[in-house]
């Protein structure tokens, strides 16, 4: 679950890192309140989830009152990336003398918490990475709980940082330890972590994403993505009601399948054989009949979709169980498109047979299914 | 000889009162899967299926003899019923739960890595060798005795292939899936190893898909240490660009993560790379 800049920040100051002054408004009304509290020159920051909302024209400055008013029209419920702005978070600008770069994230190729920094922070950190990579000092430990004050000392040592600014850092450096650990995170970013004309530092930008396994254990962040919901689309809002996995695609071949992996080999059968898909959609194990038909309702009624392909190879998840979801689907959809069927595994013949009744072939094999479909959409052939 | 579980394996199923425990139990031992105990908290003193339940794993083992375990218990309580496992010696641990918070998971990974304990999974399918233990939950029809060792991180698509290489006329020495979240306990590598020293194993296939550097690491292993022929198969090829990390992921990860890195690294480690997982199967026949 990644959390917007604003919220990121509310954890950040509880937790005692420095941030700029700033306020949260989402009606234009609220403006005046606000800037009252706040002195110029301001800037203006577009809460959206998506990365490089800077380049993307996502944050104004502002050094005048008429001109905050009018950044902030020009920018609330305004798109950015495809992604509409219903918050905005304004701020005091900082006096900045250089930008550092700061992050712990879980790293899954070393199966470690890595901690990573660079004195040369802002827009251009990924570029930054791949050109100068021994700009980056990076620390690995097995678990969040092997971090340790010592590691942020030697991190602000690697950066070069000295007396005053090294126990500042190493401070903000601890204090993100605990967030990572108290919140479950997958990530907390500072980008840039400032430093000030006055030899300060304020995390000038902030970004946690929480492992959505872990929600259970995180009532505050529960009660923070209740009260600013995350924008999902209709289908994947569906999804995740449901509990499987959607992901929208370009294509006109709805497809559906139990596991990740045997959903995308499915995709990667169909391109090869000249289809495109318009969707990824993984059941998960043990699909219900109800979890069956919300997904393929959902795949038949999209406008894109010209026909449906269902790949069911069954585990933990039962034939039958697919059967009746499958049938009942089309009968409530009463959409007109062809489907096609690949079934087999747990209770494969009364799957075949509650199919059979209403006319439906289910074919075994993964790959002629596939053939069928591609067939079906594209006229015959092209391989 | 074959891979982490063989017919004198004796297994404590963790979560045994549950749903997924108990029919799971149930299809385990039909397989012919040696479980000698059943753990639940509250629930000691209970049957299922004739195999008796207790409190704690200590006390199932101060009644029976038992070597490995396997946990059912939902993902809020598998760190604790991981750490009790690891704790009381038990060897290999199947953590078939999904949804593990994964700051848990590198908890018990990191504790099984100190001790030497193998944990397959979480979010796994489990471990098979075919006609000897079944210490999972997929279904043992599609696998039959043989020698070919298959490895992979998904559950379904490892199914579709076992069939694939069953239909051929290879049958497999043990099927092992590392589990798909983001960490997991054994890895490719660690596994490679054990195909490598297991004298009933004459090729490995090793299934892997989009997503981090397992894929590379193995190639890596394979160039420098593998002596057996290798197949692979690489599952999204053509999914979009996954989700992103922040900078982090990407500072870490640089190119390699994508299906296109990975074939490539696998066919310069020498590996057969299937375009598609049913011709694995003919793939192995006209290699071997």
């Amino acid at each position: 679950m990644k959390l917007f800049e604003f919220e990121a920040k509310q954890i950040f100051a509880k937790y005692g890192i420095p941030v700029p002054r700033g306020a949260v408004v989402r009606e234009i009304e609220d403006l005046k309140r606000v800037a009252e509290k706040l002195s110029l020159p301001l800037v203006v920051k577009s809460q959206v989830l998506v990365s490089g909302r800077g380049k993307a024209g996502g944050i104004k400055f502002a050094s005048s009152l008429e001109e905050l008013e009018s950044c902030c029209k020009a920018l609330l419920h305004s798109k950015i990336k495809g992604e509409e702005v219903g918050t905005l978070l304004i701020e005091e600008r900082v006096d900045i003398e250089r930008e550092l770069y700061f992050s712990i994230t879980v790293d899954r190729n070393t199966r470690s918490v890595a901690v990573l920094a660079s004195k040369y922070g802002g827009v251009d950190i990924e570029e930054t990475a791949k050109k100068h990579p021994e700009s980056i000092v990076k620390i690995r430990v097995p678990t969040p709980d092997d971090l340790y004050a010592f590691h942020a000392r030697e991190l602000a040592r690697k950066l070069g940082l000295r007396g005053k600014l090294m126990l500042k850092f190493a401070d903000i450096a601890c204090k993100a330890f605990r967030i990572f650990k108290d919140y479950y995170a997958d990530l907390v970013e500072m980008n840039p972590l400032v430093v000030t004309k006055n030899a300060d530092l304020v995390a000038v930008d902030a970004r946690i994403i929480v492992d959505d396994n872990a929600m259970f254990k995180l009532p505050e962040v529960q009660e923070m993505v209740s009260r600013s919901p995350r924008e999902l689309s209709e289908r994947e809002a569906v999804a995740r009601q449901y509990g499987f996995s959607y992901v929208e695609l370009d294509g006109d071949i709805g497809i559906m399948g139990n596991g990740a992996g045997l959903v995308m080999a499915t995709l990667d059968m169909v391109k090869k054989f000249g289809g495109e898909p318009a969707n990824f959609l993984d059941i998960g194990g043990g699909a219900s009949s109800e979890t069956v038909y919300k997904a393929l309702h959902l795949l038949l009624t999209h406008e894109r979709v010209k026909a449906v392909l269902v790949n069911v190879l069954g585990g933990i998840t039962r034939c039958d169980e697919v059967a009746t979801g499958v049938i009942r689907a089309l009968e409530e959809a009463n959409a007109n498109k062809p489907i096609v069927v690949r079934l087999t595994g747990t209770f494969e013949e009364e799957g075949r047979r509650l199919l059979e009744k209403k006319g439906i072939f289910a074919y075994s094999k993964m790959v002629d299914a596939v053939r069928e479909v591609v067939k079906l959409v594209k006229g015959v052939k092209k391989w | 000889m074959v891979v982490l579980v063989d017919e004198r394996t004796s297994v404590i199923v963790q979560g045994i009162t549950g749903r997924q425990g108990r029919l799971h139990t149930k299809l385990m031992l039909e397989y012919g899967t040696k479980i000698v105990a059943g753990v639940t908290p509250g629930k000691g003193g209970q049957e299922v299926h004739g195999i008796p339940v207790y409190d704690t794993v200590r006390e199932a083992l101060e009644n029976h003899e038992a070597n490995a375990s396997i946990i059912f218990v939902p993902a809020p309580f598998a760190l604790d019923a991981a750490m009790e496992a690891i704790s009381n010696g038990l060897n290999p641990v199947v953590v078939i739960t999904e949804g593990i918070p994964v700051h848990d998971t590198m908890k018990m990974v990191q504790v099984a890595r100190t001790k030497g304990v193998n944990i397959v999974g979480p979010n796994t399918p489990g471990v098979i060798s075919p006609g000897k233990c079944k210490l999972g939950i997929m279904p043992g029809y599609v696998f039959k005795p043989g020698s070919i060792g298959l490895v992979s991180r998904s559950g379904t698509l490892t199914y579709e292939i076992a069939q694939s290489l069953t239909d051929a006329g290879f049958g497999q020495s043990t099927a092992i899936g590392i589990g798909g979240d983001p960490i997991t306990g054994l890895s490719f590598v660690d596994v490679l190893k054990m195909f490598e020293e297991d004298r009933d194993t004459k090729a490995i296939v090793l299934i892997g898909e989009i997503g981090g550097t397992a894929e590379e690491e193995a190639a890596k292993w394979i160039k420098e240490h593998c002596s057996k022929p290798v197949f692979a198969y690489i599952a999204g090829r053509t999914a979009p660009p996954g989700k992103r990390m922040g900078h982090a992921g990407a500072i870490i990860s640089g190119s390699s993560g994508t299906a296109a890195s990975k074939v490539e690294a696998l066919r310069k480690a020498g590996v057969v790379v299937a375009e598609t997982p049913w011709e694995l199967g003919n793939l192995v026949k006209e290699s071997l």
